[in-house]
């Protein structure tokens, strides 16, 4: 109806306006009329609903909305319903006089009725008539229609989402509503059940084994088939389903050893390539990586978000990146695996992809790439026009900078950085800036970075970052909710039973735990640190755990002295302290000395040159403190106890000056990033044990690498810079301290040496032989230190390109059983005998590797046949044009047109100034792929001169497999050029009955993509080919258990996926 | 989860919308415009997820149709991506040959 009534309504956009204002006035007029009738009624309000979707409010139609849903027939009660759910919002005062109605329905024979009923219920519906209907609706989950069983779900769904403690007592019901004999109930209640496990995690681990069994019967197709979407069974329940076991499995061993097996097959059963499957393979990956971890499913899991990442489809390159953001902090040898691809995404044309590649650094940003990263951030914010985007933007690269740059000064500079330091640090921290949002998250950040630090047990720290931190931590960590402050205290409990720590630090500890138990309710830890230090020799510690028992016991006070983020505000002191006249005038009956007035005791102090002292808790205290140098600081608190507060603590902390003062410090950074001896020598200064920066913010952290320019040579001047790039962005990743130029070769060291034991567990013998020739031989994995590259292939050979090989014309396809077309003198008389204007390949050609000719179009005058020659350093297209007339054609243009996918070397055009009458010319094109694809299309057309201009179009589909050639090489050169090579691809292919053994197969792929085999040993076998004019792609397959599994490598990212399809298909082929 | 859900045409103008969290009337039609602005911004090698203040937008264009759903984070892309989908090949079950003319015709 409401296309119907748009078409009428907006002829054109200009008059709209219009035409709605008066539509509006006319329907104001009809609604209220006495004598509308519903049926009328119901047209006015599809009316009304049309112009509120359009931006026009109707609001005088809302009540006649509601009279509707009460007093219509069924049509026109279905109307009125849908017409208030939309218009009405959950807060509407009008949608009070809905409920009666909505409980009438809910009672009605008809089940239509009662369907309507609980549809407006579960869209909208106030909170406190809940219970009127709540009664009602929970009979109906007995219903014995499934619809209405599933409409109460859904009801009840709402419920809990709007007043989750009114549907407490109904949780049973909802177990029924899961165990459902159909299905659509059962998927109803997994809305409640992801809402309430989301909150809840541990009160429903043990229906762990009815998800994953639903999850099973799901992805096994038990359900009907209609809720197959594309032969997907079910894909939105299941991913459902999926989300649900994440939350259940996450940090949960036992729970999670339950959902392995289905995990799996998840992963597996989602190999049809269409993207609801890659949607649910996405949150596979997530889950996998949400739950305890196991080391199968998370290759598995990594594998997948290769391929995502990989994936030409932009989509799904979205998606990869999103994934790898997710799991980049469990494993950051991931980011490492694509860090080419993700230095192409920074640069890509499409802003979304590119912040979502700074999100992803943001996640992986360390003390040593934190500048490659930062300014990154800036070159983005710079091009950026969103102002979200950038509010956003802004507020991470504050965090990072500030927080990680303040870490590392307080880290190094230890106890010597001068104290105006961290006081300038908390100060700014305290007071923020003029974003309250921005503030909170940058305290945040502080909070989380400094709990990362001290989760490490025995890692030490200097004095002064201590103190920083236990400020931090008491002021702000009750912004971080989803740390439990009970943990925060045991990390500070235990910091405070060290000994290295001193007495000073130990009350900075203290005032943050006294403000931390001030937000908290009540903590086991406070009481066991009350009856510790309440016996404690050290008398500040004392008198702090009585202070805290003391606090502890009236809460009020406490909130009231301790209120949150109250470091900034101005305390109001009676400075004239008249509260304690009587008390003063007492002491002085008694004959105490008099009282010296304020600026009397201050000019005092001033002489005495010696700052103010707040701390007041007797002699031994103050020489603890002095010597310790925080003689005039602000104290820990904020705010002092006892009785010397009539000074102005709170504004001493802001006599300081303004600018943070770096001297002394600040060379610790240099261009490339962190300088690390400097730490060294500091850390030797000071106390030996000291955690040196590099693992304080990186975890690890190797010497910068130095480029090799031997290394870069072959690169070309692009590459070079991206894996400069990349070397300092993922830099301090991974888990070997030392991180070479190509990042890469540490993980595959790993893998390889991973490999080489299992191979040692196999018979000797075989794992010795294996040893000798195999490329994961120890040497190679040893070699690697010395690390060669692409480069030292060239010795070999005379030519200057880089895969050196030169095919003659014999050794191109040297091992003879490639398929050939050699066309037979039979076949071509035979059809020469037909058409007399076939054409065929000149002699020297004719030696070459070629396709057969074939026809690409015709027109009364002109044939054009094609014939590829696959010569070794390019594919050549031979076109052959005919002349069908009896007479000369002159002027044949032949004009390929521009291809995105394809380059053809020379020119794209070529004329014939003439063909004869009943002549055949040809030209040839040599082409390389540019971009690469699996299969593209080269168009063109031919035009000459007759009495009209007359053109006709061709179009030649062109494969990858026309643009592989061979690569010849060594075993050892192949371990060499394999570790230096950083894009790969893995999968796993089902082998037919007919290629049971690993050399058919390897030599069917040889023959059908051009490959060579480099080696075959045992079960495995090594291939090599590359792409013209010179990027090499290296394959290694093993066989096991009928599976066949492929691993590419290359330099280029899109070439082993290419690969990988044509492999597929030719295994699917054969 | 999803927070609203538009068909818009070409020239910007609604064609139909479902809001499932409650927006003042005045502010949809502003919402509705900067959405169809950065949908039509976008060239077809660009991904369908767009980043739009607190939430994400995946869109889908049939004809001249853009349909846009609003999402929260904690959605999955590709899942909402195909929802759309769904609901247009719904609409081809019903409606049949109508849904195309109609798409063409809006």
């Amino acid at each position: 109806a409401g296309g119907r009534s748009g078409r009428s309504l907006t002829p054109w956009p200009g008059q709209q306006e219009k035409l709605i204002q008066q539509e509006l006035t006319s329907l104001k007029a009809t609604v209220s009329a006495p004598t509308t009738t519903l049926r009328l009624m119901k047209e006015c309000m599809v009316r009304l609903i049309y112009c509120e979707m359009l931006g026009y409010e109707s609001s005088f139609g809302y009540i006649h909305a509601i009279k509707l849903a009460q007093q219509g027939n069924l049509l026109e009660k279905r109307v009125g319903y849908l017409a208030v759910s939309l218009f009405l919002h959950e807060n509407h005062e009008l949608l009070l006089l809905l409920v009666n109605t909505v409980v009438k329905d809910l009672q009605s024979t008809n089940l239509v009725e009662v369907c309507m009923a609980l549809t407006v219920v579960s869209q909208i519906f106030p909170r406190e008539m809940i219970p009127a209907v709540l009664p009602l609706i929970e009979d109906k989950l007995q219903h014995s229609k499934e619809i209405i069983r599933r409409k109460a779900v859904q009801a009840l769904y709402k419920f809990y989402l709007i007043a989750p403690n009114q549907v407490q007592h109904i949780h049973d019901k909802f177990r029924k509503a899961l165990c459902d004999r159909d299905a659509g109930v059962m998927a109803a209640s997994l809305h409640i059940y992801l809402q309430m496990i989301k909150e809840n995690s541990s009160g429903y681990k043990d229906l762990t084994g009815s998800f994953v069994t639903i999850l099973k019967q799901v992805v096994g197709g038990k359900l009907p088939i209609d809720f197959n979407y594309h032969s997907v069974p079910a894909p939105w329940l299941q991913i459902q389903l999926l989300r649900i076991l994440g939350l259940l499995g996450k940090d949960d061993p036992r729970t999670s050893e339950l959902m392995y097996d289905v995990l799996d097959e998840s992963l597996r059963r989602a190999e049809i390539n269409h993207n609801i499957t890659y949607a649910i393979l996405f949150e596979c990956v997530q889950t996998i990586y949400t739950i305890y971890p196991k080391s199968e499913l998370l290759e598995k899991a990594a594998k997948c978000i290769g391929k995502f990442v990989l994936s030409p489809k932009i989509n799904l390159k979205y998606l990869g990146l999103k994934a790898l953001t997710y799991v980049i902090q469990q494993d950051p040898n991931l980011a490492l695996q694509h860090q080419m691809t993700i230095i192409e995404c920074l640069d890509h044309p499409d802003p979304i992809i590119k912040r979502e590649t700074l999100e992803l650094l943001y996640r992986i940003t360390n003390g040593q790439n934190v500048i490659v990263i930062v300014q990154k951030m800036l070159d983005y914010l710079k091009e950026s026009k969103e102002e979200y985007a950038i509010i956003n933007l802004v507020g991470k690269i504050a965090e990072l900078w500030f927080i990680q740059t303040m870490n590392a000064v307080f880290s190094v500079g230890g106890d010597v950085v001068h104290p105006d330091i961290p006081n300038n640090f908390l100060r700014l921290l305290a007071e923020g800036f003029d974003d309250r949002k921005e503030d909170d998250q940058l305290r945040m950040y502080a909070v989380q970075s400094y709990l990362a630090l001290l989760e490490e047990e025995d890692a030490l720290y200097p004095q002064k970052f201590l103190q920083v931190m236990s400020w931090v931590l008491g002021e702000y960590s009750s912004l971080v909710t989803d740390v439990d402050p009970e943990v925060i205290l045991t990390k500070l409990h235990s910091l405070l039973k060290k000994t290295v720590i001193t007495s000073e630090t130990k009350m900075w500890i203290m005032a943050a735990v006294t403000k931390i138990a001030s937000h908290a309710s009540c903590s086991k830890i406070v009481d066991k640190l009350i009856q510790e230090f309440s016996n404690s020799l050290d008398t500040c510690m004392r008198q702090y755990a009585f202070e805290l028992k003391h606090l502890c016991e009236d809460k009020a006070l406490m909130r009231n002295l301790l209120p949150f983020d109250g470091s900034c505000n101005d305390m109001v002191v009676d400075a004239s302290l008249s509260f304690l006249d009587g008390f003063v005038a007492e002491g002085l009956g008694r004959g105490a000395a008099p009282y010296k007035p304020h600026h009397q005791r201050q000019e005092e102090k001033l002489s005495q040159e010696k700052a103010l002292n707040f701390e007041p808790y007797g002699l031994s205290f103050v020489s603890s403190v002095s010597s310790s140098g925080v003689t005039g600081r602000q104290s820990p608190t904020g705010l002092s106890f006892g009785s010397d507060t009539s000074g102005n603590s709170a504004e001493t902390g802001h006599k300081e000056t303004n600018t943070l003062k770096l001297e002394g410090v600040r060379r610790l950074w240099g261009k490339e990033g962190y300088l690390p001896k400097k730490e060294n020598k500091v850390g030797k200064e000071n106390e030996p044990q000291t955690v040196s920066c590099g693992s304080l913010l990186a975890g690890q952290m190797g010497d910068p690498p130095a480029l090799r320019s031997d290394q870069v040579a072959s690169l070309s001047e692009e590459d070079k810079e991206k894996q400069q790039l990349a070397s300092t962005l993922f830099i301090g990743l991974g888990s070997n301290a030392g991180v070479s130029l190509m990042g890469k070769a540490d993980t595959a060291t790993q893998k390889f040496k991973r490999k080489s034991k299992i191979n040692e567990t196999q018979s000797s013998e075989e794992a010795s032989d294996f040893q000798d020739t195999s490329l994961c031989s120890s040497d190679i994995v040893e070699d690697n230190l010395a690390f060669e590259t692409p480069q030292s292939l060239k010795k070999s050979g005379p030519d200057d390109r880089l895969p050196d090989i030169r095919l003659s014309q014999s050794s191109l396809f040297a091992d003879s059983n490639i398929e050939i077309f050699q066309p037979s003198r039979n076949a071509q008389s035979e059809s020469a005998s037909k058409t007399p204007l076939v054409p065929c390949l000149s002699e020297e050609l004719e030696e070459l590797t070629h396709s057969e000719v074939v026809e690409l179009c015709q027109s009364d005058a002109l044939a054009l046949y094609l014939c590829k020659v696959w010569t070794d350093d390019s594919l050549l297209l031979i076109v052959f044009v005919s002349n069908k007339t009896t007479s000369a054609l002159n002027a044949v243009n032949l004009v390929f047109e521009e291809a995105e996918h394809f380059q053809i070397l020379e020119s794209t055009t070529y004329q014939f100034p003439v063909i004869e009458a009943q002549n055949v010319e040809r030209c040839q094109k040599r082409v390389w792929m540019d971009k690469i694809c699996t299969q593209g299309i080269l168009s063109g057309s031919v035009n000459y001169q007759s009495e009209m201009e007359t053109r006709l179009e061709f179009s030649i589909t062109l494969s990858l497999v026309d643009f592989i050639r061979p690569m010849e090489m060594t075993t050892e050169d192949f371990g060499k050029l394999w570790l230096s090579l950083s894009n790969d691809v893995k999968q796993n292919i089902k082998m037919s009955s007919s290629q049971d053994s690993l050399s058919a197969t390897l030599s069917t792929l040889q023959q059908k993509l051009k490959l060579h085999i480099v080696d075959i040993i045992g079960n495995e076998g090594i291939l090599a080919c590359q792409l013209l004019p010179s990027v090499p792609c290296l394959l290694h397959c093993r066989t096991h258990s009928g599976m066949l599994a492929l691993w590419f490598r290359s330099p280029c990212s899109a070439l082993p996926d290419g690969l990988l399809y044509q492999c597929q298909k030719v295994m699917e082929e054969s | 989860m999803i927070k609203f859900f538009l068909m818009v045409n070409k020239q910007g103008q609604t064609r139909l919308s479902r809001y499932y969290e409650h927006v003042e009337i005045n502010k949809r039609t502003m919402l509705e415009a900067e959405i169809i602005k950065n949908c039509l911004s976008r060239s077809k090698d660009q991904c369908s997820f767009i980043e739009y203040k607190d939430f994400k937008l995946v869109y889908r264009q049939y004809a001249a149709l853009f349909v846009v759903v609003g999402i929260n984070e904690t959605e999955n892309e590709m899942a909402v991506y195909e929802l759309i989908h769904n609901f247009v090949e719904v609409l081809d079950k019903y409606f049949s040959r109508v849904v195309s003319e109609t798409l063409n015709l809006l």
